[in-house]
């Protein structure tokens, strides 16, 4: 079998490549800092609290915008699959807005909710919602029309039907867009706090660059990384236990 | 046959037969220009009669038991229970589908449970109920089992059993023993006429299967080939108790071949006119 560690080797040698490349000095240390002087900068940064007051700030306004994306994102997809004129009204918004980068928004919304929390927040909120709709509205669409049937002649009502059957059906596709949307949460956050922060990871790496401070940002950037990679792999065991169901 | 006569019969019993007047069904298209699937189809199916639907493949057995459910809308024509017109699907029409529609994601058991307590039975009942119908169909062991873990063969008999659980006055199965094997197939066969004998309800009952049909059936409407009519309705004059043993009788016999003759000029015809 193919170990959970094994498969992490990779990145192991990529470290080693990495060391191996400053050492032998063909990239100036200025341009690339080697791994463990980076490593060095990040327990710099960890003892004075800095990194986490920052991941903390960052966090918490991804985690608002994400949950309220995905409440909204589901609410609106269900009602989008559901009910005509409701889907008539917004798919073509949707679909129009789906594919644009929400980092262009960046400037609207500064100007909109000003440089505070909120304006980081709606940004995150705005790029999370649309790959939420479209997910759950494509996955209750796509519900067997059979099992639909089955609820209404066992004597299911119509809201029954949509919280018994539909939403339990669609929970694959809705897991699916929760999971691009978590993803996208991690880029805007940072992008976002890039422009309009006066903290936050995304403020840090920025204002770190600025200054030249490159180990200390190159640890910040890998702990964004590895946050955001941690963050997937508990969802993704998360979503794997809610459809067990779907394992033969 | 008038909405008159089955209130009239329903004074002695509690039972429903279906009345179905003139109704015709076509697919693709919203103004009756694509494909016809039914064609004027009279059909007066009595209260607590075990009704089999015999036709060639693609005759319109399917959409009729979808009408009578009320899953589709209907058309042309009316469906009448004793409830009156059939215009939306109800606990009173239950309905067995060719392709089983278990819920995937709830076990057995739970599938099971989930009509019983939409008949507004307790939790503590409804378990025990259910775990009667499991034993019935041979799943004890697979109560827990997701339908992805099961056979063809098994997901069938789960699916027979969540509908039979609710005790419906119409039942509507569509080739409910379809994918099982010879054995298994007869030992439901057996249970599902004892089942309709202790509970008098209304069967419709669609199948291939000319032995079957003649096994189960009061009475046996013969479809033809697309766009389905009811082409004969044949009463089978066996006793009403239905052991093994009467497959080898003369009756039997003589009967099946009669109606396999009928079922197979339709399927001959359903074959040239493909050309
Ligand atoms: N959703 C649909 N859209 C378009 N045409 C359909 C649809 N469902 C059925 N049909 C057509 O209607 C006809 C009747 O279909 P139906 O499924 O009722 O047949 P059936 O008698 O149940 O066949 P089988 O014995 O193979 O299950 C078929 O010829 C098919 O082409
Ligand atoms: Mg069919």
């Amino acid at each position: 079998m193919y170990s959970p560690i094994l498969r992490y080797v990779p990145l192991l040698l990529m470290l080693v490549f990495w060391q191996l490349l400053t050492v032998s000095g063909l990239v100036p240390p200025e341009m690339l800092p080697g791994p463990l002087t980076v490593a060095g900068a990040l327990w710099d940064l960890i003892v004075s609290g800095e990194l986490v007051t920052n991941a903390v700030r960052s966090l918490s306004r991804a985690a608002a915008g994400l949950v309220a994306a995905i409440v909204v994102g589901i609410a609106a997809g269900l009602f989008m699959a559901t009910f005509r004129p409701f889907r008539l009204l917004v798919n073509p918004i949707v679909q129009i807005f789906y594919p644009m980068p929400k980092s262009a928004l960046i400037p609207l919304v500064m100007i909109w909710f000003g440089l505070g929390d909120s304006s980081k927040i709606f940004l995150i909120f705005l790029g999370c919602l649309l790959p939420v709709i479209v997910s759950t509205y494509n996955g209750a669409r796509g519900v067997n029309h059979f099992f639909r049937w089955s609820a209404a002649s066992l004597g299911a009502t119509k809201w029954e039907v949509l919280r018994e059957v539909v939403i339990p059906a669609a929970m694959p596709d809705i897991l699916a867009g929760c999971r691009t949307a978590l993803a996208f949460s991690f880029i805007l956050m940072v992008s976002s706090e890039f422009v309009i922060a006066k903290d936050g990871v995304g403020f840090l790496i920025s204002s770190l660059g600025d200054s030249g401070t490159y180990p200390a940002m190159f640890a910040v950037i890998f702990t964004v990384a590895a946050a955001g990679f941690a963050a997937d792999r508990l969802y993704a065991a998360f979503a794997r236990n809610q459809l067990r169901w779907r394992e033969p | 046959m008038t909405m008159a006569a089955i209130q009239d019969r329903s004074h002695a019993d509690s039972g429903t037969g279906i009345v179905i007047d003139g109704v015709s069904h076509s697919y693709g298209s919203r103004h009756g220009s694509g494909v016809l699937a039914l064609d004027n189809i009279n059909l007066d199916i009595r209260e607590n009669e075990f009704h089999a639907l015999l036709g060639p493949s693609g005759c319109g057995k399917s959409t009729l038991l979808y009408l009578i459910g009320g899953f589709i809308p209907i058309q042309q024509g009316t469906i009448a229970t004793r409830k009156g017109k059939v215009t939306a699907p109800g606990p009173e029409r239950s309905i067995v589908f060719q392709n089983f529609a278990l819920f995937p994601w709830k076990t057995v058991l739970q599938n099971i449970v989930y009509g019983l307590k939409k008949q507004g039975i307790g939790a503590a009942e409804a378990e025990s109920r259910a775990r009667e119908f499991i034993n019935l169909v041979q799943l004890k062991g697979f109560e827990n089992a997701y339908p992805s873990q099961l056979s063809g063969g098994m997901q069938q008999r789960a699916a027979i059993a969540r509908t039979l659980a609710v005790d419906p006055e119409i039942l509507l199965m569509d080739e409910p023993f379809g994918a099982l094997d010879a054995q298994t197939r007869r030992v439901m066969q057996e249970e599902l006429r004892a089942i309709w004998q202790r509970s008098r309800k209304t069967v419709v009952f669609v199948t291939h299967d000319v032995h079957e049909a003649v096994f189960l059936a009061d009475r046996i409407s013969i479809m033809s080939a697309r766009p389905g009519r009811i082409q004969h309705v044949i009463d089978v004059n066996l006793p009403q108790d239905r052991g093994e043993e009467i497959l080898e009788r003369p009756e039997f016999l003589e009967l099946s071949e009669r109606i396999w003759r009928l079922v197979r000029e339709q399927a001959i015809s359903a074959s040239r006119g493909e050309h």
